[in-house]
């Protein structure tokens, strides 16, 4: 990691705005919209994060600058996290999962269309710049992607910033399986779990991660194998491929018989980070596998979800894909 | 023998493609090249206060900042901008004046030494406006609706007759009604290929003279060279347009759009060559199929016969001109009915002029038509194409009853039926399941377009090598025009189609109309065919004059043109070369002009359409909504197949285009601002290949000697036309919920 830490306390890290590009699958298209305008771009392909190895206690290393295709397809993750490769190929397209990379996938910015539009107001590009009632051009405009959970938690008044959604698939699942982002920065090593990786936009939408400056995500730790037998990632969008979610559920269920034992639970396509509500999961271990069982699950995973007017069909949507997801998970219905 | 017409040749250009030979616009290089970037503008309406180029004019290797401040003088009367496809009213300036009229206007044109420099100094440009607010709602605005200005373009998209009968009344008396309000979203046409223009600049004379030669990207060289001429005041000897490839058009290259005037504008003033591309972004800043609201009310006997027809629609178009398109009027060419009213009205909002569109007009109203008849089956109890056979019109009511001049319709619904099994529908929705939770649904519609030549001259020239090399300024789209003109010009000379090769796409080439309409087979395929025919006669004028001819005295009834040769009917081991009739010639080669004209006298005793019959499966999933369109069969009347390999790619690729419409095509305004949102196309939906399945097309027999000497009915719209319909009615027999408005996204389920 000594490459690493270099560049982490690298000086030209310190002019304004410098980024580091891996895959550039985002980053560039960013830019060439005006919506990102680095001052440097630190090219970081040449690091020794290229691999996927055993860890102790059972889990496995997903180095930041292995592919997505790459990922998706190692024996390791398609044999032991099985959920992870589903949810990885339901993402973007066969060429843009060769140049992804895993680090970079963390920092997908959003989709919304305000944000990649730099003549209309923007909380997230233009924090604090925007006149009119909220600033954000989705609340009141056209919100059909946006987010229905989390966009007023944190704000000063209760009004949302922003209702913009994270965008990635590979999360979703990474959110179900419990990672460890593992993280290097001008204080040294540490590690974030998952849940705590994204934020919601509160009172500061500009920033989608509690990533620290200068710090580099240099790998993403997997705990031992769990849900091999029974997961499902299903992901609702407008065509069958290289479309974003619109709603997506991640899966894993621990089953006993048709007694589920454990579940984890995380929805994508609905807020600013993976949704995830261990009160929710909670409800149904120790439960039969049924529909009905399901029901307060989604009933709890989607409390307080909130619709803007075009999006809020992802409120019902929602609803019934974790129901389905849960079902398809405990195969009591079909995954096709 | 060469009989090559009906074969299925793959396409001549296929090599150049996919081996990158094949050169578009954006790619063609001159030494010296500039590159222009377009500033956008981010309001709907309003004025432009003040604008700002300092600090990009500053960046050293930007060469100037066109703006409307700056811009040099152009032509001052509107008819000077009118292309051949613009309809009434004053088309679109770039850069007239302070005023912004719609969201994603070009203000600006930066011109740099590199394209990234040009694109950064683009974001230099600061811009202040006086916003006025804007209206580009449709639908909040019908009642503001009025009728269209007529013009020339509207001899071949006709606004709608006079009523006929009593409509209301008949509605009001028929046992059986139906009435439904159908919206429709804008599109855009979205090329793979992104507008662009490369100007090449050379000067003469004393330097103040310019020659131009413009790689532009249009459905018609000839339409651009006019437009430019126009505009600037230029000779056409000093404006060439070339275009010989197209990266898709469908109908937006039918236009000149903004960015040849602006790197035309920006080549003379800086006397360098300029090459402007537009971005994916900026594809949503020009013509789109418009927004339109339309109402459909019939009303039918208890046997199932049409009694009333009433098919209204609103659409909306821009504040400076009426762009118009045939909307109604496909519903009375497919249905008879006494009494009929077909109403087609506009609202000008703060948007850019709508654009021809890949069937357009026909497909809009099309899917409320189909839609429409559906819905009124289920309320007879009736099989939807029993209704159609039942109400099956011989003649076309919207033209003076002229009877078709070929319909072999009945035939589409028969064959498309039986290849499709559409016998095994149990027409009860929600009766039919897949597995899982899965419905399956049936839907099948008619679709209709039209059939027409235009005039259009080609030149043939019989080469030293006694090869054929013909030439026409149409262009191809990825139609397969290369193709076509191939082989009918290997055809009717009686040369193997190795030995010919067909040109089009430059200016310096005998004049063709603009690619659209389905037209290009027949009237570019007629003035091949003509040139052909022509140049036979005189090769054989020449054979006959050779020293010791066998030919001498043959008449042009007694030979036959096979192999490269003239031969005697009676006696084919009797013949000349086209090699020896060059070498009589001098050893030069023969060339003759044609130009072939639509047979008007005969023509327009008849109404001339093609037809289909599109039947539709999908699954759709009860609970999440998501629908896949799992099986279609359309079944094609499109006259004589040229070439079933083109034709077929043609049509899988209107079907595709069907299911893209039907179900994800959407570009979604935010009305507050008057801006597309969603514009790229990560956000804008067109189908992908996990989107496609099953798709089969059939086509009928059909002959018809009226539409030109080829019999040739044009294939490019037909593909799409009833698809839209056809889904929606197959969603409706899966669900049992009808969804009136495009596209039918899943939430329009829920």
């Amino acid at each position: 990691m000594e490459a690493v830490g270099e560049l982490t306390t690298e000086k030209s890290l310190d002019s304004a705005g410098a980024k580091f590009i891996a895959g550039g699958t985002n980053l560039i298209d960013l830019m060439k919209e005006n919506v990102e305008r680095p001052g440097r771009l630190v090219d970081i392909n040449h690091l020794p994060l290229n691999t996927i190895e055993e860890i102790e206690d059972g889990g496995l290393r997903l180095d930041a600058l292995v592919s997505n295709a790459d990922t998706a397809y190692h024996p390791l993750v398609e044999q032991r996290y099985p959920l992870l490769s589903q949810t990885i190929l339901a993402g973007a397209s066969p060429q843009l999962r060769n140049m992804a990379t895993n680090g970079g996938n963390l920092f997908q910015r959003t989709r919304c269309y305000y944000f990649y539009d730099t003549a209309m107001p923007c909380n997230k590009r233009e924090p604090g710049q925007n006149a009119g009632p909220s600033g954000c051009g989705a609340i009141g405009g056209y919100n059909r992607i946006h987010a229905i959970l989390g966009t007023t938690e944190g704000t000063e008044d209760g009004q949302s910033q922003c209702i913009a959604t994270y965008p990635s698939d590979m999360a979703v699942a990474l959110a179900a399986l419990e990672a460890v982002i593992r993280v290097t920065g001008p204080n040294g090593e540490r590690t974030i779990p998952i849940g705590e990786f994204h934020r919601l936009p509160g009172q500061e939408p500009q920033r989608d991660n509690t990533l620290e400056p200068g710090e580099i995500v240099t790998a993403i730790d997997l705990p031992a194998p769990r849900f091999v037998d029974n997961h499902m990632y299903l992901k609702l969008r407008d065509r069958a491929s290289y479309a974003f979610a619109l709603v997506s559920v991640a899966v894993g269920l621990e089953m006993e018989g048709d007694v589920v034992k454990d579940v984890r639970i995380a929805l994508g396509g609905v807020a600013h980070k993976p949704w995830r509500k261990p009160e929710a999961e909670a409800l149904l271990v120790g439960k039969t596998a049924t529909k009905e069982n399901f029901r307060p699950v989604a009933d709890s995973l989607l409390e307080g979800a909130v619709g803007y007017g075009h999006n809020t069909f992802k409120i019902e949507l929602a609803h019934r894909a974790i129901i389905r997801a849960l079902g398809q998970a405990a195969k009591l219905e079909p995954t096709a | 023998m060469n009989n090559v017409i009906g074969k299925p040749i793959t396409r001549v250009d296929g090599p150049e493609k996919v081996t990158g030979k094949a050169k578009y616009a954006a790619e063609f290089n001159v030494p010296d090249l500039t590159y222009g970037y377009v500033v956008s503008s981010g309001i709907a309406k309003g004025k432009i206060t003040h604008i700002d180029t300092t600090e990009a004019l500053a960046l050293a290797g930007v060469l100037q900042v066109f703006t409307h401040e700056n811009r040099p003088h152009t032509a001052w009367f509107d008819i000077s901008y009118k292309d051949q496809d613009a309809p009434a009213g004053s088309p679109f300036r770039p850069l007239h004046n302070a005023d912004v009229t719609y969201s994603g206007q070009p203000i600006a044109l930066v011109v740099a030494e590199t394209f990234e420099l040009a694109r950064y100094a683009a974001s230099l440009v600061k811009v202040v406006y006086d916003a006025k607010p804007s209206h580009t709602d449709l639908e909040a605005h019908l009642s503001e609706a009025r009728d269209p200005q007529w013009a020339p373009t509207n001899f071949l998209k006709p606004l709608p007759p006079k009523p006929r009968g009593d409509s209301k009344q008949a509605f009001l008396d028929a046992p059986v009604q139906m009435a439904a309000h159908y919206v429709h979203g804008v599109q855009h046409h979205n090329p793979l290929e992104m507008f662009a223009t490369m100007v090449q600049y050379e000067s003469y004379g004393n330097e103040d003279k310019a020659r131009l030669t413009i790689y532009d990207k249009t459905q018609g060289a000839p339409n651009s060279q006019l437009y430019v001429t126009q505009i600037f005041g230029m000779s056409s000897s000093d404006v060439r347009v070339v275009s010989p490839y197209v990266g898709g058009g469908f109908g937006s290259g039918l236009r000149p759009q903004y960015q040849l005037f602006l790197a035309v504008m920006a080549a003379r003033e800086l006397k360098r060559s300029v090459r402007l591309t537009l971005t994916r972004q900026q594809m949503w800043t020009f013509g789109h199929r418009p927004a339109t609201v339309q109402t459909v009310a019939l009303g039918a006997s208890s046997e199932g016969k049409l009694t009333a027809l009433n098919h209204k629609a609103i659409a909306a178009t821009s504040q400076f001109e009426d762009y118009t398109e045939t909307v109604v009027n496909w519903s009375n060419v497919l249905y008879p009915c006494d009494d009929v009213t077909l109403e087609y009205k506009l609202k000008s909002l703060d948007i850019y002029s709508p654009l021809d569109m890949r069937a357009p007009g026909g497909v809009t109203g099309d899917h409320a038509i189909e839609s429409a008849i559906d819905e009124l089956c289920y309320k007879l109890g009736m099989d939807p194409v029993e209704f159609r056979l039942k109400n099956y019109s011989e003649i076309d009511q919207t033209d003076k009853d002229k009877p078709f001049s070929s319909k072999e319709l009945r035939e589409c619904f028969r064959q498309g039926a039986e290849r499709f099994g559409w016998d095994k529908r149990n027409p009860t929705p929600r009766s039919m399941r897949g597995e899982g939770h899965n419905l399956i649904g049936y839907g099948m519609a008619t679709g209709i377009w039209d059939a027409s030549q235009m005039p259009a001259r080609a030149e043939a020239v019989l080469t030293v090598n006694g090869k054929l090399r013909v030439s026409s300024a149409t262009a191809d789209i990825g139609t397969g025009t290369y193709t076509i003109m191939a082989q009918i010009a290997a055809e009717t000379m009686g040369m193997p189609i190795e030995d010919v090769i067909f040109r089009l796409g430059d200016t310096d080439m005998p004049l063709a109309p603009i690619q659209g309409g389905s037209w290009t087979a027949s009237t570019v395929g007629s003035a091949v065919k003509t040139v052909c025919d022509d140049l036979k006669k005189t090769l054989f004028k020449t054979a006959r004059k050779m020293a010791g001819s066998p030919l001498a005295k043959a008449k042009l009834e007694d030979v036959l043109f096979d192999d490269g040769s003239i031969k005697l009917k009676n006696d084919p081991s009797v013949a000349v070369s086209f090699i020896d009739i060059v070498g009589q010639n001098g050893g030069r080669a023969i060339s003759e002009t044609s130009t072939s004209l639509p047979d008007m006298l005969n023509q327009k005793k008849y109404s001339r359409h093609t037809h289909s019959a599109a039947f539709v499966e999908v699954q759709v999933d009860e609970e999440l909504n998501t629908i896949k369109v799992t099986r279609a069969v359309s079944a094609i009347a499109g006259g004589r197949i040229l070439n079933p390999r083109t034709a077929r790619s043609q049509i899988i690729g209107g079907m595709v285009w069907g299911i893209g419409s039907a179900l994800q095509e959407d570009s979604a305004m935010d009305h507050r601002y008057g801006r597309f949102m969603n514009h790229n196309l990560a956000e804008y939906h067109v189908p992908v290949f996990a989107d496609i399945h099953d798709l089969d097309v059939l086509f009928v027999e059909e002959h018809d000697e009226i539409v030109n000497p080829l019999g040739v009915k044009g294939l490019g719209e037909i593909g799409l036309v009833a698809m839209p319909a056809a889904i929606a009615n197959a969603v409706f027999h899966a669900t049992g919920k009808r969804v009136y408005d495009l596209p039918i996204q899943l939430d329009r389920l829920l």
